[in-house]
């Protein structure tokens, strides 16, 4: 496949080497990024270049590799009058995100508390297959969630008032379709909220070294703002609620498309037209459980301020344990760009990716309307977690997005075979990070050597001009599923 | 004699398997451990329960996407393992599938656990009957 160079970090394939594309595919990385790269990323990016409406490009990031339908690490945008909706842009796990709470509490003062600390959250954070979490819905509560996102959490006592001005989109997305959402759905989410997941989602203890600060003065004005202060950070979703709503539209759109005259080179692409009624309908449907994962991390967050103020006998206010920001990386939503002096309105897809809005974006409340939007990418449990902040170039040049993680380069079974979780758990204990999971086999499946140097994936979207390094934090006591 | 394999190296934030039967039932039976393999070790898991599925469809790809599709939504909704299946399917104007899973309620403190199966995929899914059986692709998401 022909791969153009474009600029040092922008890699192109043109429409003529696939049947059916209808724009270029875009890869941003470094040469030795695009050289990682599995074969399924280029496969999947021109497969999404050949989708009905698609608008300028498909985009892969730096961390892309090779997913289902979409490759992980997806940008497309599709004009909302001619194109289409695929919940294969978006993920199964809808709203799968990264949230941030900082601490006033510096390492020195959370290291003699670690393993009770980690020991704690593994208990109030359920993580792993087929646990249920703490907070009983009804089924109209339920409703009231996928409505009200992080909001109805707040009103019932689960986050303080404050916490929606650091969430996207204030935590709740407003088209939410209740009544687009099966009663499968809801049977099989009900019970998960305040969990984690499992597979790549883990609960962190991080710490923010000064030599890993880029940028003192926007990480001040994030609540970064002492030596080695200690954050928290966590990678979860809508757990199995958003996975059926996935599931069930992706067999809808399948049976759709003939009547739509669509067809896709891989089924996973399945998708209908934005303004058909499977396609408005979803639209609700995936807000509806993009609020429940909002929620699901509130709720989270409650337990993370209950259990810090428990071990250090301090109100959680005290300790300083507000949310820096919460990014959705599994999500499509509608927004405005201007190219070439017209304003276009453009349902982006972002799959593995992250919104990265730069000063003066629509939507963005103070104190983001004049910094930009913080982006959270995380990393392997080894490695570590960046901060970094949107730029007005990324809307000029990627639909306002940015990477998502450090993207894996070595399959789950592969990477079992090369280590045993509990040889990781003593290794990284050694290297002063305290692990507690819910199973030693997920433990080595997520070890750092499977994934790519994030370092490198934060230097490449700082180069590309599409976010600002922050900070890089370091783990020292890490919950998985 | 129906079995499984995990293929290394396709979508590998994922996980993929091919499963064999020698019949369509033997194909399911070793779809459905397949699928629960990637969520837990099978060897360790209790008899303790039974779950009966039933299921029509009018080909056997879709049988099988909604095979899988429902015991993911089992583990969920009952928060349990299945280990072993007994799986018949009879041929009529709809294929009917009639199936006896056998598994245990999750207990992470006494089994070996590995990671959940959020969905199954229609990513390079496939269904095919051959001279020795059936053969199936799947890529499940994790």
């Amino acid at each position: 496949m022909e791969v153009k160079r474009i600029s040092e970090y922008v890699w192109e394939i043109p429409p003529t080497e696939k049947p059916g594309m209808l724009v270029p595919a875009r890869i941003i990385a470094s040469a030795e990024l695009l050289a990682e790269m599995d074969r399924g990323v280029f496969e999947q990016v021109t497969n999404v270049a050949c989708l009905p409406g698609i608008y300028r490009y498909a985009i892969c990031m730096p961390d892309g590799h090779w997913g289902y339908g979409f490759p992980i690490g997806g940008v497309a945008a599709f004009d909302v009058k001619e194109g289409v909706i695929s919940p294969g842009g978006i993920g199964f796990d809808i709203n799968c995100g990264m949230r941030l709470l900082r601490t006033n509490l510096t390492e020195a003062e959370v290291r003699p508390r670690l393993r009770e600390l980690v020991d704690r959250l593994y208990q109030a954070v359920p993580a792993g297959v087929g646990v249920k979490g703490f907070v009983k819905l009804s089924r109209s509560q339920l409703q009231d969630v996928m409505v009200q996102g992080a909001g109805w959490c707040i009103r019932n006592g689960y986050g303080w008032p404050g916490d929606e001005g650091r969430i996207e989109d204030g935590g709740r997305i407003a088209w939410a379709d209740p009544a687009a959402v099966s009663a499968r759905a809801v049977e099989r989410g009900i019970g998960q909220l305040g969990t984690l997941g499992s597979g790549n989602h883990y609960l962190e203890i991080q710490v923010l070294y000064p030599e890993n600060i880029f940028d003192a003065e926007l990480a001040a004005a994030l609540g970064l703002d002492r030596p080695n202060q200690v954050v928290v950070m966590f990678h979860c979703g809508s757990r199995g609620f958003g996975h059926q709503v996935g599931t069930d539209y992706l067999q809808i759109f399948a049976r759709a498309m003939p009547r739509y005259g669509i067809r896709v080179v891989d089924k996973e692409l399945a998708c209908a037209p934005f303004q058909s009624p499977e396609g408005q309908q979803y639209f609700g449907a995936m807000a509806s459980a993009a609020n429940s994962a909002f929620a699901n991390r509130q709720v989270i967050t409650h337990r993370i301020r209950e259990v810090f103020s428990d071990v250090f006998k301090r109100d959680p206010r005290e300790l300083g344990l507000e949310i820096i920001y919460d990014v959705a990386h599994n999500i499509a939503k509608v927004e405005r760009y201007t190219f070439d002096g017209e304003e276009k309105e453009l349902l982006v897809h972002r799959k593995g990716a992250t919104r990265s809005f730069g000063p003066g974006s629509p939507g963005l409340p103070p104190p983001f309307d004049r910094l930009g939007q913080p982006v959270i990418v995380g990393g392997s449990m080894e490695t570590g977690s960046f901060v970094l902040m949107g730029t007005r170039q990324a809307m000029e040049e990627a639909f306002g997005s940015t990477a998502h993680g450090s993207g894996r380069t070595m399959s789950r079974t592969a990477a079992r075979k090369k280590t045993h979780g509990r040889d990781l758990l003593k290794r990284l204990e050694e290297k002063g990070i305290m692990v507690r999971a819910a199973s030693y086999e997920g433990v080595a499946e997520e070890a750092g050597f499977a994934y790519k140097d994030i370092s490198q994936v934060a230097e490449t979207v700082d180069a590309a001009g599409l976010s600002r390094r922050v900070a890089l934090l370091k783990p020292i006591g890490n919950v998985k599923g | 004699m129906g079995g499984y394999r995990f293929l290394e190296d396709v979508a590998i934030a994922d996980v993929a398997f091919e499963a064999w039967g020698v019949d369509l039932a033997d194909l399911l039976s070793a779809a459905g451990e397949a699928t629960f393999a990637v969520m837990a070790d099978l060897a360790g898991i209790p008899e303790e329960l039974t779950r009966r599925v039933r299921l029509e469809a009018p080909d056997p790809e879709t049988l099988l996407f909604a095979w899988l599709e429902e015991l993911i939504y089992r583990k969920d909704v009952d928060a349990v393992v299945f280990s072993r299946f007994a799986v018949k399917v009879t041929e009529g104007p709809l294929l009917r599938l009639e199936a006896t899973c056998i598994g245990a309620p999750i207990r992470q403190d006494q089994m070996r656990m590995r990671a959940d199966v959020k969905a199954v995929t229609y990513h390079l899914f496939s269904v095919e009957r051959g001279e020795d059986g059936w053969r199936a692709r799947v890529v499940l998401d994790i």
